[in-house]
């Protein structure tokens, strides 16, 4: 019934390891849910694989994907950490707004002609992502020291945090020409767009830093068991502490990507729902809810499932009324795809037919 | 009882039953009868095939040769919900009812009588009120089931079970948190249902229960039986050494740790004084020398859990002071304990012990590495080479260290726990029922693992609930009645006899 290719790659990505997860059926489902809808997108527009180099700059859909994908993959490696722990982060999307409405205002002191040291690009940058941090700390406080439900915690946050980023504004939408700044969301490197670097040293540091220390292992320690994690001895308030303000950290980084790229920083509408976009790709990445094993670098490919789709939908010329349905329902194969219920459904139905 | 088996019809026959996991046999050609009428014990050790048997039975797996015949009929079992309704039901030992419902509600969750369109609340707690009072368990069934005991609650899941039209009813370690009243509670209630002519399948770790209860006994090893007998035919000894396949002398042949008489008049490692907390533990004092094995008896709920919490600080003690090494230690929480090199084996396995999804490897290394901190972390291959040695040592039945540990039997994950702690190199050791649960030959192991242990100078508190192994193991026994230390044994005094006197004065 199974073709045959498709279970000795299986068997074969089974023995290899990924920073300490082993390629389960999921991982194998997710490449191949990428790789059928680029292949649609393919079959829809015939140059969709193609790159070209125009003003030192690669131009190409795929380039786009995964241009567009950066912020939400940045925000999908804290949403992983946090969800592992059997958490979960709603604010990442206003923590965008607040680190990116921070940076502008300060850089535009800065251009303004303003000499202290605070208002150096560097600077800026750096003060925006503590306050990211800043956030993240103040809801890894609300869980895992007041023990308030990480989905009620982070709403706190997620509500207030655009009234704080228009305060910051003073209830503008403030534009900046500070080309620094920019560069982290519109520069670009050999031909590749700064994003993509960015997210790819993210994924690998903080892989590096959970894996290679005991960090990865005492946070599905705790995803899966609190209780039993607190009898062994683990500190899981100090675990979770740290997975959210992580998250902030990700979150901020992602809201200067959007800053960056149209230079500005819009209170109300950067990082706008943004949230679920990570949610739903740390889900298409494998790992569940209800906490434990995970994978950053599946819950990337979830973003690019994501994003792939997106992308298709717009060279496809279909009445744009129709795209959120159908991402809506590609998703659901998706995760159809990887339930081993369901495949298991479809291969009964197949062998009666047979 | 049964003179005339031979002619009558099984309720439940099995032939050739076959199971195979992994290409592991599970169970191999199991012939198993089962009359109505008779309580059947199922013995034997982990891996022996006890629950796949039962799970083939009320088909939770599927066979993959043999056939079960129920009444001389064969059938295919399909799922727990179908073999209800053919009459085969079964009560676990994790009661699968909903603690926040009422008992009635609970008794016909599913099924509940209706009137115009409506639940009608009111019969259901009248026939629900019947069908306990038939076993003269007289309560309130419009309360909730957590109100009530967990015996009370076993027999309400068993009074669901057999209301469902149940012809077999399968019990898979009714008694193992049940103290002794509770456990005379519900061997009444399965001799009635004897008397109805249901058959019962009971599975149980008590030796003396078995014989209590059963009128015949099916002794599997290895996926394999190996002997099928009356009761009252079968001597202890044969049924131990069937259960375990050697001869049990040499296992329990380890003499007793034996602190030298001096010895106590050494600082002890741990000196607790005066601990306590409001509606959970009277005031206690307590040592623990090195080498030294002090056993915490008592009835259920008499106090032993909670002075093993409040020592490892899962709840802190609100008066009282501790000295490890003669200096003052703050217990407050298991982080500080574990720096102190203690360690505690839980009695709650599941819910407190492992992290069912993790390798048996990330189990064995996560106290150890939780102390070492996050930067001082264990490469793989130091993690690789400390579960190997922990799987040889303890001898933990399993495929590889890379196995969730969730998919071990309950006598390995115990082990697996022990072996959390010993690689973090303990000097204070509290195990809370280390043997509850498990069978016979793992209990022999933990029993002698135990006693090394301490030969090894490991100041060791063990909780039990079985009395002749807190005898055979203890230097001092602390008795506990009531949430409050009632007496300490020492020597000589050290008996079952005594500590139950002790228990039973006023």
């Amino acid at each position: 019934m199974q073709p045959q290719p498709i279970l000795q790659l299986k068997e074969k990505l089974a023995d290899l390891k990924l920073g300490g997860f082993s390629w389960n059926n999921r991982a194998v489902w997710s490449v191949a849910a990428l790789i059928i809808i680029l292949i649609v997108n393919r079959l829809i527009s015939p140059n969709f694989f193609s790159i070209d180099m125009v003003n030192g700059r690669l131009i190409g859909s795929l380039i786009n994907i995964l241009d567009g994908a950066s912020a939400i993959i940045l925000l999908s490696i804290g949403m992983t950490l946090v969800i592992a722990t059997k958490g979960i982060d709603l604010s990442v999307g206003t923590v965008m707004a607040i680190a990116s409405a921070v940076a502008v205002m300060l850089i535009n002191q800065y251009e303004a002609g303003a000499g202290e040291f605070y208002y150096m690009p560097g600077v800026v940058i750096l003060i925006a992502v503590a306050a990211g941090a800043i956030c993240g700390l103040w809801n890894g406080f609300l869980v895992a020291y007041l023990n308030i439900q990480p989905i009620i915690a982070t709403l706190i946050l997620l509500i207030s945090g655009r009234g704080i980023a228009q305060m910051i504004t003073q209830g503008q939408s403030p534009t900046f020409t500070n080309e620094t700044l920019a560069f982290i969301g519109r520069g670009v490197i050999l031909g590749v767009p700064f994003p993509i670097y960015l997210c790819l040293a993210m994924l690998i540091l903080v892989t590096l830093l959970v894996r290679r220390s005991a960090i990865g292992l005492l946070i599905e320690s705790v995803g899966i068991n609190a209780r039993a994690s607190f009898y062994a001895g683990i500190n899981s308030a100090r675990i979770k502490v740290m997975v959210y303000t992580l998250s902030g950290i990700c979150a901020a980084l992602a809201g200067l990507v959007v800053a960056g790229e149209v230079k500005s920083a819009d209170p109300h509408k950067a990082g706008e729902f943004a949230e679920l976009d990570a949610i739903l790709a740390v889900v298409i990445g494998g790992t569940s809810l209800n906490g434990g094993r995970f994978n950053l670098f599946l819950s990337a490919l979830g973003v690019l499932i994501i994003q792939s789709l997106l992308t298709g939908l717009y060279v496809s010329k279909l009445h744009p009324t129709a795209n959120l349905v159908v991402k809506a329902i590609v998703v659901l194969a998706v995760l159809l795809l990887q339930s081993d219920e369901f495949r298991s459904f479809l291969k009964r139905l197949f062998r009666r037919r047979a | 009882m049964r003179n005339n088996e031979q002619a009558q019809i099984p309720l439940i026959e099995t032939r050739g039953l076959t199971k195979t996991f992994a290409a592991t046999p599970a169970l191999s050609e199991v012939d198993f009868t089962l009359y109505s009428g008779e309580v059947h014990a199922l013995l034997g050790e982990n891996g022996a095939g006890k629950s796949t048997l039962i799970k083939l039975l009320t088909g939770v797996h599927k066979r993959d040769a043999g056939v079960i015949l129920l009444e001389g009929k064969e059938i295919e079992p399909r799922s727990p919900r179908h073999c209800q309704e053919l009459g085969i039901s079964a009560v676990y030992q994790e009661i699968n009812l909903i603690p926040t419902l009422s008992v009635a509600e609970n008794i016909f969750l599913g099924r509940q009588p209706m009137r115009r369109g409506l639940v009608d609340m009111k019969t259901a707690n009248r026939k629900a009120y019947e069908l306990l009072k038939a076993f003269d368990i007289d309560i309130d069934v419009t309360r909730d089931l957590s109100a009530y005991s967990i015996a009370i609650q076993q027999i309400v899941a068993i009074v669901r079970g057999v209301d469902l039209s149940a012809k077999v009813l399968i019990l898979d370690e009714p008694t193992s948190s049940l103290d002794r009243h509770e456990v005379e509670t519900l061997f009444s209630v399965i001799r009635s249902l004897k008397e109805r002519g249901i058959g019962i399948l009971l599975i149980t770790h008590f030796l003396d229960q078995v014989y209590e209860i059963s009128d015949r006994i099916t002794v599997l090893r290895n996926g394999i039986k190996v002997g099928e007998h009356l009761t009252s035919e079968l001597p202890r000894i044969q049924l131990i050494s069937e259960m375990l396949g050697k001869a049990l002398t040499e296992e329990l042949a380890v003499q007793k740790s034996g602190i030298s008489s001096n010895g106590l008049d050494r600082e002890p490692f741990l000196r607790v004084h005066g601990f306590a907390r409001r509606g959970m533990m009277q005031p206690f004092d307590l040592e623990v020398r090195k080498g030294e094995i002090v056993g915490l008896a008592g009835l259920l709920g008499s106090g032993r859990t909670e002075i093993a919490h409040l020592i490892f600080g899962i709840k802190h003690s609100e008066q009282g002071e501790a000295y490890v090494n003669g200096q003052a230690a703050n217990l407050s929480s298991p982080q500080k304990a574990v720096q102190y090199g203690f360690g505690l084996c839980p009695e709650d396995r599941k819910e407190d012990g492992i992290i069912a999804d993790l390798s048996v490897r990330a189990n064995i290394i996560l106290a150890l590495q939780a102390k070492l901190g996050w930067f001082e972390h264990l490469t793989p291959k130091k993690q690789e080479q400390l579960a190997e040695e922990m799987i040889s040592a303890l001898r933990i039945v399993t495929t590889d260290m890379e196995k969730p540990v969730k998919e071990l039997s309950g006598g390995n994950q115990q082990k697996v726990i022990l072996a959390r702690w010993l690689v973090s190199n303990p000097e204070f050791l509290i195990l809370d029922e280390p043997t509850r649960g498990i069978d016979v030959g793992a209990h022999a192991e933990i029993i002698n693992i135990v006693k090394r242990l301490a030969q090894e100078g490991k100041a060791m508190l063990v909780i039990s609930s079985e009395l002749p192994e807190i005898v055979d193991y203890s230097d001092r026994v602390m008795v506990l009645r009531d949430k409050q230390v009632i007496a300490e044994l020492e020597g000589d005094q050290i008996s079952e006899a005594m500590i139950m006197q002790t228990i039973a004065e006023r």
